[in-house]
């Protein structure tokens, strides 16, 4: 059966059960490898889970000096590796989602695996089994379909002129076009500093 | 004499809150459990299956319990770091007496001689004063078979008519108003009749924070077509994508309600039929609704007209529906009304006791719904029978082989008894699943009566802040120390198993209060071997009763999953759907499916009435109270854990720009808010996310921290619940 990993921050109440649930996972037990931030608390209570995308060309990965950062035969791009890991912070500034986190008390980057202890196995990943708003979901293609009939997953993103396929699909309505957040990511990336030019 | 020891910092030095965290065996990645044990979360009402992994008697961690249908290993983050409450450097593992000499306020003593001492007490108190003259306060997050044993044990061993628990501050509004309106007062529907309903309106639940997996339920039944009308003046993060949102200014929901019910009556969206043939009552509530024209609607509860209209609307034309409501709706000084004014508009619908035709309230503690079935509240007897009907009392006077003249009557209220204590009614107490001091509006009032108290006793497995005036701390049990069923949100009983054993002296509470009746020589009916034991004779006591478990056995639950009371006998499968048309139960007896003797529902006439203490050129804003995702009620345990307390470390009073902008208020700033009865400075956050006319302040915190210094004890003059959504404050920049 191929699982699946859907996100669906529609869906997002902020409770944190993923961030604390990650820390209970074997193989990293007190420590939590996703995040939970607030888009824009003054002014709204959307909050967002930030596991990894698992994307198929990492850009983590590819600005890693040391090679720390390695994907699996099956997609999953894994936390840095202890011995190669330098601490540079490259991944967390170059991630385009924002996932990567440098714990400074261990001089180590370290991300979302997917659980791969488990989801190997097949079992869930811990934060999309506890889940209570279904906001991360763990399944075959067929399951959320049948769930979410009003959502469809979409697992292609534009960043200026770089395009990123990923593994785990984030959940969007069905009936509304994919629209750009910002206007930048839809400008000709080379014409964007024209913009600025003649204002100090 | 119940005054503090020591001051409340040495208190609080010695015996926490201090904070758990992952060490240890609970760290290491190389430690294999000895064994999982499937049981159910400790906090709220939802009742999360979960697997506890047991290492050497202490539970190290947990694993999602997927094979539950409620939760299917779900669980909010609460119930991912409950187990950090086990092995805690706070747990009380002896017997402690108040100890003033001592450095730490306490001092460790033999549990039978505390047992002893305990029971002397007793015995000198009601010698002196009456057996009235001591009480008993119990909880709604004890198992069934606990709830049932303290009840038993205050009419019973006690002899007192006065005991009650704090599900008083919590389900009662509901309570009353499902007993007034459908005769029985249960969740009328599993709450997978949530997943096809057309519309889901929640009033008064912050049910993404309060009651975390519902949520789910309710995303799902949008994915399958239904709209989502949320009643709430904050926008909680269940309110954030509401298809309506109605920010109701707080103590105005009858208001909204019954402005509801005149759309709907002037539009025709009446199931006719229904109302003619399984209700009684529907003239009068439609001649009351007349003057709650959409206008006059709007300006009561300062929500726009147009949003009135539209919810109506959507209601009113709706097939099928869900109506769900939680405290923010049942916290008032006519909780029972606004109940009964959402209960107006599920009946004049016609949508109830069919598939994806429902109405429940949402419950709050883990066995708010069971804890309030089998006699610990002041005027119950178990099978929700009433302890001032005479047929009721001769049936458990029966069951427990005493006369039904030797039971008392109807105490008061645990407030009441708060009111009895200052006025010198009530001399000493025990106390048990129970923070009043926290959780009481106007913790300087019930400090005050606290202290007055000759003799106080509480059995708990924390020090709590009520705890510290007692006079002897009996150590109890840990939810995973004992085993015992609950009934969860839904009415589905629900078995709770133990993983571990209690540590050093602490004993299952069940065994502490047997140990007093030994001592004090009155034993009889309270020698039960165990938990089971105890569950047999419930199931007889509450036989033929509205609260009938006597076909429900520990296997039953096992193999069921669980088994929706009532269910009369053991070939029943239980009843998750009440009300449907041609069932059967013991009031009407085949009259029709509502539990009145002929079998119809009842339109009650909800009367507005605004808050008790309205704002005013001296106090001008509404302040409203509630909780947290993180922490739980008066956070004895959740304060007690380390990943919860980093979550939401200290409470905040939120605050819109607008109103902020008046008093120089910041994002930040510390904050001070004051009412009549006290004062709290916070960090204020500001966030256009509540009405400008209201401040809210979460309520788990004690002492300095505590909101209910704030709130008011105006109470429900039928539920007795405390007014705790509404009071009059002032601000100012600190």
């Amino acid at each position: 059966m191929n699982m699946e990993f859907f996100i669906d921050p529609n869906r997002c109440i902020g409770c944190q059960s993923c961030v604390a649930a990650c820390s209970e996972c074997d193989t990293h037990r007190g420590t939590s490898m996703i995040h939970l931030e607030y888009v824009d608390r003054p002014i709204s209570v959307q909050t967002v889970p930030v596991v990894c995308m698992h994307c198929d060309s990492p850009t983590c990965a590819e600005v890693c000096p040391a090679d720390a950062i390695k994907r699996t035969g099956d997609g999953v791009v894994q936390t840095a590796r202890k011995p190669r890991c330098i601490a540079c912070n490259n991944c967390v500034l170059a991630c385009p989602f924002g996932v990567p986190k440098m714990k400074v008390e261990f001089s180590l980057m370290m991300k979302c695996d997917m659980c791969y202890d488990r989801t190997s196995v097949g079992s869930k990943p811990m934060c999309a089994s506890v889940c209570p708003s279904g906001a991360l979901y763990f399944g075959t293609r067929e399951e959320i379909e049948h769930l979410r009939p009003r959502s469809q997953p979409i697992n292609k993103f534009q960043f200026g002129e770089q395009t990123i396929t990923t593994k785990v699909h984030m959940m969007v309505p069905r009936d509304t076009a994919v629209q750009h957040v910002d206007v930048l990511s839809a400008m000709d990336e080379r014409t964007i500093d024209d913009v600025f030019e003649g204002i100090e | 004499m119940a005054t503090l020891p020591k001051e409340a910092d040495v208190l609080e030095n010695a015996w926490g809150p201090h904070l758990n965290r992952m060490e240890g065996p609970r760290i290491d990645t190389g430690t294999e459990p000895d064994r999982i044990v499937p049981t159910h979360c400790c906090f709220c009402g939802q009742q999360c299956g979960i697997n506890l992994k047991v290492k050497d008697n202490l539970v190290i961690g947990f694993e999602p319990r997927y094979d539950f249908p409620f939760n299917k290993g779900m669980l909010c983050p609460k119930g991912v770091k409950r187990y950090l409450q086990g092995g805690h450097p706070d747990r009380i593992t002896t017997a402690l007496r108040r100890d003033p000499e001592n450095e730490n306020g306490f001092a460790p003593m033999p549990y039978d001689d505390a047992i002893a001492r305990v029971a002397a007490e007793i015995e000198r108190i009601q010698s002196t004063y009456g057996p009235n003259a001591f009480g008993v306060f119990s909880g709604a997050s004890l198992t069934t078979e606990k709830a049932y044993l303290m009840g038993k044990f205050a009419r019973v061993c006690l002899k007192t008519k006065y005991i009650d628990y704090n599900g008083r501050l919590c389900m009662v509004s509901a309570g009353a108003a499902n007993k007034k309106a459908f005769g029985i007062d249960r969740s009328a529907n599993p709450w997978d009749d949530i997943l096809n309903a057309e519309v889901v309106l929640i009033a008064g639940s912050n049910t993404a924070e309060c009651s975390p997996i519902t949520t789910n339920y309710v995303w799902q039944a949008r994915e399958n077509g239904g709209k989502v009308i949320v009643v709430d003046p904050r926008i909680t993060p269940i309110a954030r994508t509401a298809d309506i949102f109605l920010p109701v200014k707080p103590g105005r929901d009858v208001a909204l309600f019954n402005g509801i019910l005149h759309l709907m009556i002037e539009n025709d969206w009446l199931d006719h039929d229904f109302i003619a043939q399984h209700t009684v009552g529907f003239e009068a509530v439609a001649e009351h609704v007349e003057q709650w024209t959409p206008r006059r609607t709007a300006e009561v509860t300062g929500v726009a007209e147009k949003s009135i209209r539209a919810a109506a609307e959507l209601w009113g034309t709706a097939k099928t529906s869900f109506l769900m409501h939680a405290r923010g709706i049942e916290h008032h000084s006519h909780g029972v009304e606004n109940c009964l004014s959402t209960i107006n508009i599920v009946l004049a619908s016609g949508r109830i006791g069919k598939p994806y035709c429902a109405y429940g309230t949402v419950v709050g503690q883990g066995n708010g719904q069971g804890g309030r079935e089998h006699g610990q509240k002041c005027d119950q007897l178990p099978g929700w029978r009433d302890i001032s009907n005479p047929a009721h009392r001769e049936y458990i006077a029966g069951v427990w082989g005493v006369k039904p003249e030797e039971l008392p009557e109807a105490g008061v209220d645990c407030y009441e008894m708060m009111r009895k204590i200052d006025a010198g009614e009530i001399k000493g107490l025990l106390s048990i699943c129970f923070n009043p001091k926290v959780s009481l509006p106007d913790n300087a009032f019930v400090t005050r009566a606290l202290e007055k108290l000759e003799f106080f006793t509480v059995i708990d497995f924390f020090l709590s802040e009520t705890a510290q005036h007692a006079d002897i701390v009996l150590p109890g049990s840990l939810h995973e120390e004992d085993e015992g069923v609950v009934a969860q949100v839904e009415g589905r009983v629900i078995k709770i198993n133990k993983a571990v054993d209690p540590p050093g002296d602490a004993k299952q509470d069940w065994r502490v209060i047997q140990d007093i009746a030994q001592a004090l020589g009155r034993p009889h009916g309270f020698t039960f071997e165990n938990p089971r034991a105890i569950f047999d004779e419930l199931r007889v006591a509450s036989k033929g009763g509205v609260a009938d478990y006597y076909g429900i056995t520990y296997e039953k639950i096992e193999a069921q999953n669980g088994v929706f009371w009532p269910c009369p006998s053991e070939e029943h499968p239980g009843t998750p759907r009440l009300f449907e048309k041609g069932s059967w139960n013991p009031v009407a007896k085949g009259e029709g499916p509502f539990y009145f003797p002929d079998g119809k529902a009842r339109f009650n006439v909800p009367a507005y009435r605004p808050p008790a203490e309205d704002v005013d050129a001296e106090y001008p804003v509404i302040l409203t109270t509630g909780r947290v995702v993180s922490q739980f009620l008066s956070g004895t345990q959740t304060r007690r854990i380390g990943p919860l307390v980093d979550q939401y470390p200290e409470p905040r009073v939120e605050i819109h720009p607008r109103l902020a902008q008046k008093y120089g208020i910041a994002d930040g700033d510390w904050t001070t808010v004051e009412s009549r009865r006290g004062t709290i400075t916070l960090r204020a956050q500001v966030v256009t996310t509540i009405r400008p006319d209201t401040v809210f302040i979460p309520y788990h915190w004690a002492g300095k921290k505590s909101a209910n210094q704030l709130t008011i004890a105006a109470q429900d003059p039928v539920s007795k619940i405390p007014e705790y959504k509404v009071c009059a404050v002032r601000l100012r920049k600190s």
